[in-house]
C-alpha cells in the first residue's frame, strides 16, 4: 500500500563491472595489478602442472586391474584400492563376519547424518545414541545372537578409527564438562586440581600419553590383570580430548551473562539445576562449532596409534603395501587415504559452519 | 478459641518479614554499606531512591543474598541469612526479584521460563505449573505470547514476562531493582501499571526506581540512600515537601 503513494524513482542497473563472470573476474582476479600478477602466474604454474598431473591420474591410469597389469603403464594404478579395499577398510576383521563393521559403521554414520537437524535435538536423541552404541559394540564384539566373539585385537581399520575418535569424543564430552564446571569451582581444592590436570595435559603431546597408556600403564596394575589394547589406546585419546573440550566448554562458561545466574539463584535453583537447566544449555550450544573441530582433530589424530601397534586405517594401508605385489603404489594408496580423511573432515567442518550460522541467527 | 486465633494472627502480621540489623557490606576494600538498620512489616512497599553509586542494588541484592554482606545481621522471613546454602535456598525461594535488563532464559521459551522455578524447587506437577503460569500471563496481559521466546518479545513484555515468573514462586516478598530503566518511555507505563496492581493486592515489596510518580501513588515509605547509608525515611507526602536532609533536599531538587 505504502508503496504505491510514493513517488516512483528511477531505478538503475548496478555498474557493469559488479555483475555477472566479468565483474566475479574483477573483484576476485584483477581488482589491483599484484593481484593480476598473481593470477597470471597462478595460470601459468597451474598449466604446467595440471596436464601431466590429469595424465597421470585419468588417462595413462589403470583403475581395476591385476598387479602384473600396472607395470606396464606409466599412469596411476589405482588398482591397487579395489584389489586391497577390503583389508584396508576392515583390517582383520574374521573373513565371512565382513557385515557386522559394515552395519556398525552405517548405523553410526545414519546416526550423525540424522542428528544434524536441530529439531531433532531433544533428550530422546541421546538415548538413541546410547542404545546405538550398544548395539554398534556388540556388533563388533559379538558373543550373542551367534555371531561368534572378535577380539578387540583383531579390530583394525576404519571401524576402529571410528571407534576410538566418536566414542572417545562421546565419553569425553561429559569429562570435560565436568573438568570445565571444576575449573570454575569455588572450592580451591577442586579447582585446583581441575586446573593442574587441564595444563598438564595440554602441555603434553597425544603420542606420549599413548606410549603412557600402552608401556607405562600396565606396570602399575597388578600382576596378571590386563587391559584391552584398543581400551588403553582410547583412555588415552579420552583423557586427553577431554582437557581440550573443557577449555572449549569453559569459554561457553564465560560468554553466559552473570543476570542468567542470578535469575536462577533468586528463583532459589540449586547449582545443579542451574547448571543443568539454565547455563549448560546455553553455553554449549555456543561451543558447538569448536567443538565440532575438536572431534575433527581427534578424528585426525587416532592415526597416531600406529605406534602402539593398532591397525587403524592408515595402519592397514601401510601393511597393505608393504605387499612386495603392491609396495610400488603408495602414491595411489596414500592419494586415496587423503580423499577419505578429507571427505570426513570436510563434511563435518561444513556442517559446523552451517551450524555456526544457525545458530547465530536463531534462538 | 477464637479469641487466641486473631491474636496469633496479628501478631504473626505485626511480626517483620525483613528485619535487618547494622548490616555493613565490603566490595574489597571499599565500604559500600554502611550501618544498614531497616524492618519491613507485611505488605509494605517501599521505595528506595538515591544517586548512582549509593548502593540501593547492594542493598537489596544483599536481601536475597545475591551479594554477600560482612557485618550485622539479615533475618529474611525467620531465617537469618549465613553461609548455610539451604537456608539461602530457602529464602530465595521466597523473595522474588525482577532485574533491569530481565534476565529472561533465553533457551526457554516464556511458559517454560514461568514454570521452571515452581517444577524445580517447588517441586509443583508440570500440570498444575503450566495452569498457574498461565494465570499469571494472564495477569500481566501476556498470555498469548506463552509459546514464544523472549527474544521475540518487547521489552515491556519482557518484563512482564520477568514480574510473572517471580510471582510464580508465591513469593513473600519482591525487590525491584530498576525495572523501568532499560526500557522506552513508551513501555514504561505498562510495566509500572502491573506493579501498581500487585502492589494494590497487598505484595510486600522493596522498589528502587527513579519513578518518583510511582513513588509518590504507591509507596508507604521513600527511603533515601547516599554514600552507603540510609540518610533519610519517611512517607511519601513528608519525604517530597518536607525533606529533613540537606542531601535529600539536593537530590530531590536535580531529579524532580
Ligand atoms: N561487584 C562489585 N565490585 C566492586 N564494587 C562494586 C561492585 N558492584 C558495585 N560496586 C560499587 O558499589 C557501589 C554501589 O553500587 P550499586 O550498584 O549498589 O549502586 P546503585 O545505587 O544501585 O547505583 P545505580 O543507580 O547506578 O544502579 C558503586 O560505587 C559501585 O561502583
Ligand atoms: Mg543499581
Amino acid at each position: 500500500m505504502a508503496e504505491s503513494t510514493t513517488v516512483k524513482r528511477e531505478r538503475l542497473k548496478p555498474p557493469i563491472t559488479n555483475v555477472g563472470v566479468l565483474g566475479w573476474l574483477h573483484t576476485n582476479l584483477f581488482n589491483s595489478w599484484y593481484n593480476s600478477l598473481l593470477t597470471i602466474v597462478t595460470l601459468i604454474v597451474m598449466a604446467f602442472l595440471l596436464p601431466p598431473a590429469f595424465q597421470w591420474a585419468f588417462v595413462d591410469s589403470l583403475w581395476n586391474s591385476s598387479a602384473e597389469a600396472c607395470r606396464d603403464i606409466d599412469g596411476a594404478c589405482w588398482s591397487v584400492i579395489p584389489n586391497n579395499i577390503r583389508f584396508i577398510i576392515l583390517g582383520f576383521f574374521p573373513s565371512g563376519q565382513e557385515w557386522r563393521p559394515i552395519l556398525a559403521m552405517v548405523l553410526l554414520l545414519t546416526l550423525v547424518v540424522y542428528s544434524k537437524e536441530r529439531s531433532r535435538w531433544k533428550s530422546s536423541l541421546l538415548w538413541l545414541w546410547a542404545i546405538n552404541l550398544i548395539i554398534m559394540g556388540t556388533l563388533m564384539y559379538g558373543g550373542i545372537f551367534g555371531m561368534p566373539v572378535v577380539e578387540t585385537s583383531q579390530w583394525s581399520g576404519l571401524p576402529l578409527t571410528f571407534i576410538l575418535s566418536f566414542f572417545g569424543m562421546i565419553v569425553a564430552y561429559p569429562l570435560g564438562i565436568l573438568l570445565a564446571l571444576g575449573r570454575q569451582s569455588n572450592m580451591p581444592a577442586i579447582k585446583t586440581l581441575c586446573v593442574v590436570y587441564i595444563e598438564l595435559i595440554r602441555g603434553v603431546p597425544l603420542i606420549s600419553l599413548l606410549f603412557m597408556s600402552s608401556v607405562m600403564f600396565p606396570l602399575f596394575l597388578p600382576e596378571g590383570v590386563t587391559i584391552d589394547k584398543v581400551l588403553r589406546a582410547l583412555i588415552a585419546i579420552i583423557l586427553f580430548t577431554a582437557a581440550y573440550i573443557a577449555e572449549v566448554v569453559r569459554g561457553g562458561l564465560q560468554a553466559m551473562p552473570r543476570g542468567q545466574y542470578e535469575a536462577a539463584d533468586s528463583l532459589g535453583l540449586n547449582y545443579s539445576n542451574t547448571m543443568r537447566l539454565i547455563i549448560l544449555p546455553q553455553a554449549l550450544k555456543i561451543v558447538i562449532p569448536p567443538s565440532v573441530g575438536i572431534l575433527l582433530s581427534v578424528f585426525k589424530d587416532t592415526s597416531l596409534v600406529v605406534i602402539i601397534a593398532l591397525y587403524d586405517v592408515l595402519k592397514t594401508t601401510m601393511v597393505t603395501l608393504s605387499n612386495p605385489k603392491w609396495a610400488g603404489y603408495s602414491r595411489e594408496s596414500y592419494i586415496f587415504l587423503a580423499l577419505l580423511y578429507f571427505g570426513f573432515c570436510y563434511a563435518m567442518s561444513s556442517y559446523s559452519r552451517k551450524l555456526e550460522k544457525e545458530l547465530h541467527t536463531g534462538h | 478459641m477464637k479469641d487466641l486465633q486473631m491474636n496469633n494472627k496479628t501478631q504473626k502480621s505485626n511480626q517483620p518479614i525483613i528485619e535487618i540489623h547494622d548490616m555493613h557490606k565490603w566490595y574489597g576494600d571499599f565500604h559500600v554499606l554502611s550501618n544498614i538498620n531497616l524492618q519491613v512489616q507485611p505488605q509494605e512497599k517501599i521505595v528506595i531512591c538515591g544517586p548512582s553509586g549509593s548502593g540501593k542494588s547492594t542493598l537489596i541484592r544483599c536481601i536475597n543474598r545475591l551479594e554477600e554482606h560482612q557485618r550485622g545481621q539479615i533475618i529474611v522471613n525467620g531465617i537469618e541469612l549465613s553461609n548455610d546454602i539451604k537456608n539461602i535456598e530457602k529464602v530465595r525461594a521466597e523473595v522474588g526479584m525482577v532485574f533491569q535488563h530481565f534476565n529472561l532464559f533465553p533457551h526457554l521459551s516464556i511458559i517454560d521460563n514461568l514454570t521452571l522455578g515452581p517444577i524445580w524447587v517447588r517441586k509443583t506437577p508440570k500440570k498444575e505449573a503450566e495452569e498457574m503460569a498461565m494465570m499469571y500471563l494472564e495477569k500481566v496481559q501476556i498470555a498469548e505470547q506463552a509459546k514464544k521466546f523472549p527474544g521475540q518479545l518487547s521489552g515491556g513484555q519482557q518484563q512482564r514476562v520477568a514480574i510473572a515468573r517471580s510471582l510464580c514462586m508465591n513469593p513473600q516478598v519482591m525487590l525491584f531493582d530498576e525495572p523501568t530503566s532499560a526500557l522506552d518511555p513508551e513501555m514504561i507505563k505498562e510495566v509500572l501499571d502491573v506493579m501498581i496492581d500487585l502492589a494494590g493486592e497487598g505484595m510486600t515489596m522493596l522498589v528502587v526506581t527513579h519513578e518518583m510518580g510511582f513513588a509518590k501513588s504507591v509507596a508507604d515509605r521513600v527511603m533515601f540512600m547516599d554514600d552507603g547509608e540510609i540518610v533519610e525515611q519517611n512517607s511519601p507526602d513528608v519525604f517530597f515537601d518536607n525533606p529533613q536532609h540537606e542531601r535529600t533536599k539536593l537530590f530531590l531538587s536535580q531529579i524532580l
